[in-house]
């Protein structure tokens, strides 16, 4: 009965565990590829909309040439899709796209082009230049204008020109990237006379790229390929890979001998690549791991109680998110993002007064019986969940992230996401400031006394109860504001905390019990080891792997990484 | 001889436990398949189930109470050894299927069909015999057992630590059978059983019948622990929870008591596995959840730490107040299961049978005067020793 009910919980808390947010890349570079034409189409008629009030006088000068096409045989018109290129006026990329997807019609009574859709049993007719309605006809009052394959060849690559040269240099780059993907030759002229023009330097590196691949598709000389080669090389990535392995398939001789050794040299750099990007999601893990066990590296490692009930407050920390969120919200929308800031303290503050009062009211009467304690903060954990569940529902919350928490920058051959970036600043601030306040504030001190010698440190006039009390609550705060970062990654749902707690323990275990430094290193390494593991072995199994190391490690150290050592680890 | 030993072990209370124990195996299926559907004394079949599950969750309640009453290894790992007999005993009725599948697969369970395997992996082999599933419900948890004990304890990884990476073997292996590569069935686990040694395990006769082979395995387990814990071996087993420096230091091979009664436990939970599984009908490997060890011991906790009698009503009495609270408060459960882990550490230390040993003595010693009866029976006192700092 409740057992099955069981089965679900942990199966859940399972999913939770898991690293999220990473990868998406690759997926990413598909999406381009597949609708990147329609991306363009998109551009180009942002573009026609912008420029048309700005040159208005210009558009009717450009009526003609448009009107032109209409007139003819393919080869005519070749030369009038050619004609309006030189123009270099992106207003009329819009006729330009409706030619070539078959589009634009001419009127029978006076020879003036539109772009035409089917609406009913006429067309709906609208100003290639101008982009305007201009009314609906019967079907027979227009005709449409043949293109073949050779034709559609010629009019992408004046509209790929026609954006290399256009003013705003995000689109120069996006049609750059556009001729690296199609690896077209026909656009090496344009790229050429783009390339003339082009005064920022990453758009030139982007588009010196993209001939570069336009130039290995052709069929020119021996030295220009080396030279695309060597530019591809630099590029270094998987793209460039992909289209130098193509020639190294295709070529023989001499080009070939170049292109294998650009491939080894390209796969060299990406494999220390791939390294970098196992440790930083490492250290991603890392910091998550550091941030749901430091508070329980006090009360466990520094305090020696055992907090099953830890969890749960990592959960409390990121509901407070939530509500903070929800308020923001309703009232006051302008501070949304400031939402995490303000969570942050009152997140610490929530959790540290429920940890103090769990410290009064149970833990104090369990000191020196571990195993009772562990008993009792379970129970603890399991009363608050339901009580999360009672009030805010089973379901996930969203709880949403912050324009500076989202979104992603290249570094190198690196996607770095804002908000693991941020969370492994965080989770290293939320150590520094939790070895100052150990190291350096009157608190401190007296914690650091009363786990050494409890008894010496009350007769030197400590009150060793409230230290127990406080220190406590400093650890559940702790974990509150972890799960304030946490939010940011992680479902937020009752169960949130039962997923970390395990981890937390083994993190703090490997590391070393009573050593802040120890847990820093354990989940550092744990994250990493994880991350090199993973592509072996698989998700699961590596982790499966990390625990089963753990287990044998504890074996050969029972004290864990850097264990203490002296009078006080006997007692 | 071994007999003689046994009987000479108990006494009053234990038997009056092995009575009413023994009662309740006669009576629950007499009631059940004797008095006819028509009478109010009739007990219906999921009542059988439902107790013969109870049974099962007694039975592994006595073997956590056997480690950690007597010997003071807290295991939070007790479900992994419980689910690995479990799994022993669904693969033997998985394999019992046959051709009655949604497949039809003669060899083949369903799930390896449908992950389009070709043939049966190699630890599959042998589970159509009942005698090699049988076998393999106390070996597989008992080697496991055997050889986790044997780097732990050899190691001295004791208290919390040891609680700590049980959790991690656990939850290691829950891991590890959700994945469907594994053979296991995945996320799904074991089900759709139909037969039991030929029996239809949906059918009356066959309930009753689990009910009372888990009410014998229950007595016979007590009878073992018993008798393993009023032996001089058992003696030394307290003198470990006690105080376990100076039993090293009085020349006891302290990792080798541990290690015999840790895995002889984890057997003892595989056949209480073994018995869950065809009275419920499944196997998943939610019940590796950590979760689910840690109720365990609060069972023991309940009914009262080192007392063998006292694991098993509290594993009765738990699972019969969460069946009622599931049904007609179900948001409350987990207040009153987490309430009651709090109560039981910090009031009931000793558990239910402490409380009722204290109040008879009372009663016994009210006549004289008012004595300073703190102390229970040696078996039921904690280890107190001072403050950890």
């Amino acid at each position: 009965m409740g057992r099955e009910f069981w089965a679900g919980d942990g199966f859940l808390a399972i999913l939770c565990t898991g690293p999220r947010n990473e990868g998406g890349v690759n997926v990413e570079s598909r999406w381009f590829m597949s609708f990147f034409k329609s991306f363009l189409v998109l551009i180009c008629l942002t573009f026609g909309f912008a420029s048309v009030a700005a040159a208005q006088e210009d558009i009717e000068s450009l009526r003609p040439l448009v009107n032109a096409l209409a007139k003819g045989k393919f080869k005519e018109t070749e030369k009038q899709i050619g004609a309006l290129a030189a123009t270099g006026n992106s207003a009329v990329a819009p006729a330009l796209e409706a030619l070539g997807d078959g589009d634009l019609y001419a009127r029978k009574s006076d020879g003036v082009v539109f772009i035409a859709k089917k609406a009913g049993k006429g067309y709906a007719l609208t100003d290639p230049l101008t982009l305007e309605d201009a009314g609906e006809v019967g079907r027979r009052a227009v005709s449409k204008i043949k293109v073949n394959n050779g034709l559609r060849r010629v009019i992408r690559s004046a509209l790929g020109s026609l954006t290399l040269q256009s003013a705003d240099p995000e689109v120069r780059k996006t049609a750059a990237e556009a001729i690296f993907k199609a690896k077209d030759p026909d656009g090496i002229e344009a790229l050429d006379g783009a390339l003339a023009k082009e005064t920022d330097d990453g758009v030139r590196l982007v588009m010196e790229q993209a001939r570069a691949a336009a130039v290995l598709a052709s069929d020119m000389s021996l030295e220009v390929k080396t030279a695309a080669i060597e530019v591809l090389e630099t590029m270094g990535n998987r793209d460039a890979l992909s289209v130098i392995v193509g020639v190294q398939n295709a070529s023989e001789g001499e080009l070939k001998q170049v292109a294998d050794d650009a491939v080894r040299r390209i796969k060299k750099n990406l494999a220390m690549w791939d390294n970098a990007q196992n440790i930083w999601y490492g250290l991603s893990l890392g910091s998550v791991l550091l941030l749901a066990a430091i508070g329980l590296a006090i009360t466990f490692g520094v305090m020696g109680v055992i907090n099953m009930a830890h969890g749960e407050m990592v959960m409390i920390g990121a509901y407070v998110t939530f509500v903070v969120q929800e308020i923001i919200r309703s009232s006051a929308p302008w501070l949304f993002e400031y939402s995490l800031l303000i969570a942050l303290p009152l997140a610490f503050i929530v959790s540290g007064s429920i940890g103090i009062a769990i410290e009064r009211g149970i833990i104090r009467w369990l000191y020196g019986r571990p195993l009772e304690t562990l008993l009792a903060t379970w129970g603890l954990s399991l009363m608050l969940q339901q009580a999360v569940r009672s009030i805010f529902g089973p379901t996930n919350q969203e709880v949403g992230n912050p324009d500076w928490m989202s979104g992603a920058f290249e570094l190198g051959q690196l996607t770095i996401t804002y908000n693991r970036m941020w969370i492994i600043v965080f989770s290293l601030l939320v150590f520094a400031g939790l070895m100052l306040v150990l190291k350096k504030t009157p608190f401190g001190l007296f914690t650091r006394a009363v786990t050494q010698n409890r008894r010496m440190a009350a007769s030197m006039g400590i009150r060793t109860p409230w230290i127990d009390a406080f220190t406590f609550g400093l650890g559940s705060g702790i974990a509150g504001i972890a799960g304030v970062a946490l939010s940011q990654i992680d479902n937020v749902s009752p169960n949130l905390g039962q997923g970390y707690i395990i981890d937390s323990f083994m993190v703090v275990v490997f590391g070393g019990v009573g050593n802040l430094w120890g847990t820093l290193v354990g989940a550092m390494t744990l994250g990493v080891v994880n991350k090199f593991l993973e592509p072996y072995a698989g998700a699961v199994l590596g982790k499966i792997f990390v625990l089963v190391f753990i287990i044998l490690f504890i074996q050969k150290r029972p004290r864990g990484l850097f264990a203490l050592k002296g009078r006080a680890v006997e007692s | 001889m071994m007999t003689s030993f046994l009987f000479r072990t108990l006494d009053a209370k234990a038997g009056v436990f092995i009575a009413i124990l023994l009662a309740v195996i006669v009576a629950v299926p007499c009631f059940n398949l004797l008095v006819p559907e028509t009478s109010s004394f009739h007990l219906p079949t999921y009542a059988v189930t439902l107790m013969g599950k109870y049974m099962t969750y007694a039975l592994l309640a006595l073997s956590v109470d056997l480690v950690w009453g007597f010997c003071g290894i807290l295991s939070l790992g007790h479900g992994a050894f419980f689910a690995l007999g479990g799994y022993a005993m669904g693969m033997y009725l998985m394999r019992q299927i046959g051709t009655r599948g949604v497949y039809g697969d003669p060899i083949l369970p369903d799930f390896m069909v449908f992950l389009n395997w070709k043939e049966l992996p190699w630890y599959w082999y042998g589970f159509d015999m009942f005698w090699f599933a049988a076998i393999m419900v106390m070996l597989v948890p008992g080697v496991l057992a055997f050889v986790f004990g044997w780097f732990a304890f050899r190691s001295r990884v004791t208290g919390v630590y040891l609680s700590i990476i049980t959790q991690a073997l656990t939850y290691a292996l829950l891991l590890a059978f959700f994945r469907n590569d594994m053979g296991f069935g995945g996320n799904n686990g074991l089900t759709d059983f139909k037969d039991i040694l030929g029996f239809d395990v949906q059918a009356d006769t066959t309930r009753a019948g689990l009910f009372a082979t888990s009410g014998l395995a229950v007595l016979i387990c007590f009878l073992i622990c018993r008798a393993i814990t009023k032996s001089k071996l058992g003696k030394v087993l307290v003198a470990v929870r006690d105080a376990e420096s100076r039993t090293r230091f009085l020349g006891y091979r302290v990792e080798h008591y541990k290690l015999f009664v840790w895995t002889i436990s984890a057997m003892m939970a595989g056949i209480a596995g073994a018995l869950y599984v065809p009275q419920v009908g499944i196997i998943n490997p939610g019940e590796f959840a950590p979760a689910n060890s840690i109720e365990t011991v609060i069972w023991v906790a309940v009914g009262g730490r080192g007392t063998l009698v006292g694991a098993v009503i509290g594993a009765i009495l738990v699972n019969f107040a969460k069946t009622w609270f599931t049904a007609a408060l179900p948001d409350l459960w987990l207040f009153a299961l987490g309430g009651l882990f709090v109560a039981v550490t910090l009031f009931l230390p000793k558990g239910i049978i402490g409380i009722a040993g204290d109040l008879m003595k009372k009663r016994k010693s009210t006549p004289s005067k008012e004595t300073n009866d703190t102390s229970g029976p040696s078996a039921t006192k904690t280890p107190d020793p001072e403050p950890a700092e």
